[in-house]
């Protein structure tokens, strides 16, 4: 019995090395969390301030005092990227976490349960998903008068579905297997088996399925605060920065094309490690090979 | 047949009251009403104003009301457009969301089907990498960044396209263009991963062996089968390009369905909001029944059930 947590660790493990024996995996690893330290203490390290102005000097080139130059007015742009970035990231890493929790929740339930409550859910996610849900993403952001908590809340509230069916297929799966069916004869108690013995066998799937989520939810983000309904300026995020960004693209490109380069390498890292997981998870479905 | 489309008919009746009530609730939430966000208005006009709109009932009735709207067809009027109803004011929008929409979905299958195709016939080589790469980096260039930069350079530098806006007769380029591309991304990376997958199936081996062309083994027996997750993906994308993407009708500045629910949301017009919200959760039913009889039509293995 003892053994057993050394067991569920051992598939993660070597899930892991399968994806790192991969450059580009390691690559996308490697850069994602150089530039979650970069924003994380960046802002903080910068001599600028990421709202501060400097109205004397507007919109500047790329020079030493200011790497990647400033906006129209005067505000670093490096400053304001990274702390944009951190903004971007929590939003997602966050909304991707109330969904997962809410899909792993519901998709369980419904698994366990099996029958006709199993229909029923299901059928009620069925009808979820035919909600026309960035429509009630903007209402919800008109009502909250965009309170940062509350953008992940809503972005989290509207993610789940999917989550939801991938851990129900899992564990309608798992439930009948012999190795549950052995626990549940040797004794084991109905929490002892969904904490041990469940939880761990979909955690493949989840975090398969949450790494391939957080580029939508900053996706989602960014359209909110581009369109002026989530982050709000002087705040940033990488979509308050791109819409800055596009209305001054005219006269000063860079502010469109810097921060839209640091969103869209972000993107690409993220996309490429979630391919990454599900091919080390699941060496069958090897989408390069 | 008949029981399932009776059964995915009301469910999508459940889904639009649904989308009815939940957007009611949610308007109503909206700080400030329809009303009382004008200014300059007499204390006799306001409730004038609300007695012909209904808003002095109870909740529970002016749910009612919206419910008896949409069961009879009788729309209401908007709060904001006065004496527009709000079909009317759906009817202008849709047309410029639904063109921009149908020219989307065209680039995007015209780019991404032969794209996809490309890399599966051709796996691990030189043509795979470029194009599984084009499609990658289409996946990561959000269309608030790719929108900009191809007005940048169409509209502003080479001056082939207005910039912003809908008068001319070429208005729906840029943004078709801008759409397109994204969603070809995700269309390419599709077809080659379920393309590659029916080429290593059974039945395309038996068509090999009974000396079918390779032309015909690759588009009259791969291509309807790989089709399916292509279609289960472009049910809901059409749905949402023909309705107008909310950032893009921004950038372009185009007078599409999004821009009129984006104006509704923040004046608090809660009329055009549940309308336009209503009608976008219709064309999804529909669309996503639509796909579901094509699927079933186009891989015998598919029963439909309700």
């Amino acid at each position: 019995m003892s053994s057993k947590p050394q067991q569920s660790l051992s598939p993660m493990r070597a899930a892991w090395q399968r994806l790192m024996r991969q450059r580009l995996n390691a690559w996308a690893f490697w850069f994602l969390v150089v530039l979650a330290v970069l924003c994380g203490v960046g802002p903080e390290l910068s001599p600028y301030d990421q709202a501060g102005q400097d109205l004397e000097l507007k919109a500047t080139n790329p020079s030493i005092a200011h790497w990647l130059g400033t906006d129209p007015l005067g505000r670093d742009m490096l400053t304001r990227i990274l702390h944009g970035g951190r903004v971007s990231l929590e939003v997602g890493l966050l909304a991707t976490a109330v969904a997962s929790i809410i899909g792993v929740f519901y998709g369980m339930i419904s698994g366990l349960a099996g029958g006709r409550i199993d229909a029923a859910m299901m059928r009620v996610v069925d009808i979820l998903y035919a909600f026309p849900f960035i429509n009630f993403v903007i209402l919800l952001m008109v009502i909250v008068g965009r309170e940062f908590w509350l953008i992940f809340v809503a972005i989290g509230a509207v993610e789940w579905l999917t989550m939801a069916r991938v851990v129900r297929g899992q564990v309608l799966a798992l439930k009948n297997l012999e190795f549950i069916i052995a626990a549940r004869a040797s004794g084991a108690g109905f929490w002892h088996i969904v904490w041990k013995h469940l939880l761990p066998n979909v955690m493949g799937p989840v975090i398969i399925y949450s790494s391939l989520t957080v580029p939508g939810v900053m996706l989602l983000e960014a359209a909110l605060s581009f369109l002026g309904l989530g982050i709000q300026p002087p705040d940033a995020s990488w979509g308050v920065l791109i819409r800055e960004g596009a209305n001054a693209m005219e006269t000063y490109p860079w502010l469109l094309l810097y921060p839209g380069i640091f969103f869209s390498a972000t993107l690409l890292a993220l996309n490429l490690l979630g391919d990454g997981l599900r091919d080390a998870f699941d060496p069958k479905s090897m989408s390069q090979q | 047949m008949i029981r399932f489309l009776v059964s995915r008919i009301v469910q999508g009746l459940v889904v639009i009251f649904a989308v009815i009530t939940i957007t009611f609730t949610l308007s109503k939430l909206v700080p400030g009403g329809a009303v009382r966000n004008e200014r300059n208005v007499t204390e006799e006009a306001r409730k004038a104003q609300e007695e012909y709109y209904g808003l002095n009932k109870p909740w529970i009735v002016q749910l009612g009301l919206q419910l008896k709207h949409y069961a009879t067809l009788d729309l209401p009027d908007s709060y904001h457009y006065k004496g527009r109803g709000v079909d009317e004011i759906i009817a202008s929008g849709f047309p410029v969301s639904a063109a921009v929409g149908v020219a989307a979905l065209l680039i995007a299958l015209a780019i991404g089907v032969p794209l996809g195709a490309l890399a599966a016939l051709r796996p691990n080589t030189l043509e795979d990498r470029a194009s599984t790469f084009a499609a990658t980096l289409g996946i990561c260039t959000p269309s608030m960044v790719l929108g900009p930069l191809i007005a940048m350079l169409f509209g502003l530098k080479l001056r082939w396209f207005n910039v912003a806006g809908w008068f001319d007769s070429s208005d729906w380029v840029l943004p078709a263009l801008t759409l397109g591309i994204i969603y070809s991304a995700y269309i390419a990376r599709l077809t080659r991963g379920s393309l590659r997958e029916t080429l290593a199936q059974e039945f395309i081996r038996t068509a090999r062996a009974k000396g079918s062309s390779e032309t015909s083994v690759v588009f009259l027996h791969a291509m309807k089968l790989a089709s399916l997750p292509v279609l289960n993906y472009l049910g809901p994308a059409a749905a949402g390009l023909l309705t107008g993407s909310f950032i893009v009708e921004t950038i372009f500045q185009l007078p599409g369905l999004g821009q009129f629910f984006i104006a509704a949301a923040t004046n608090g017009d809660h009329q055009l909001t549940i309308a336009i919200s209503t009608f976008y959760a219709a064309l999804i039913v529909g669309f996503n029944l639509f796909v579901d009889i094509l699927q079933a039509a186009l891989n015998p293995r598919i029963r439909l059930q309700a």
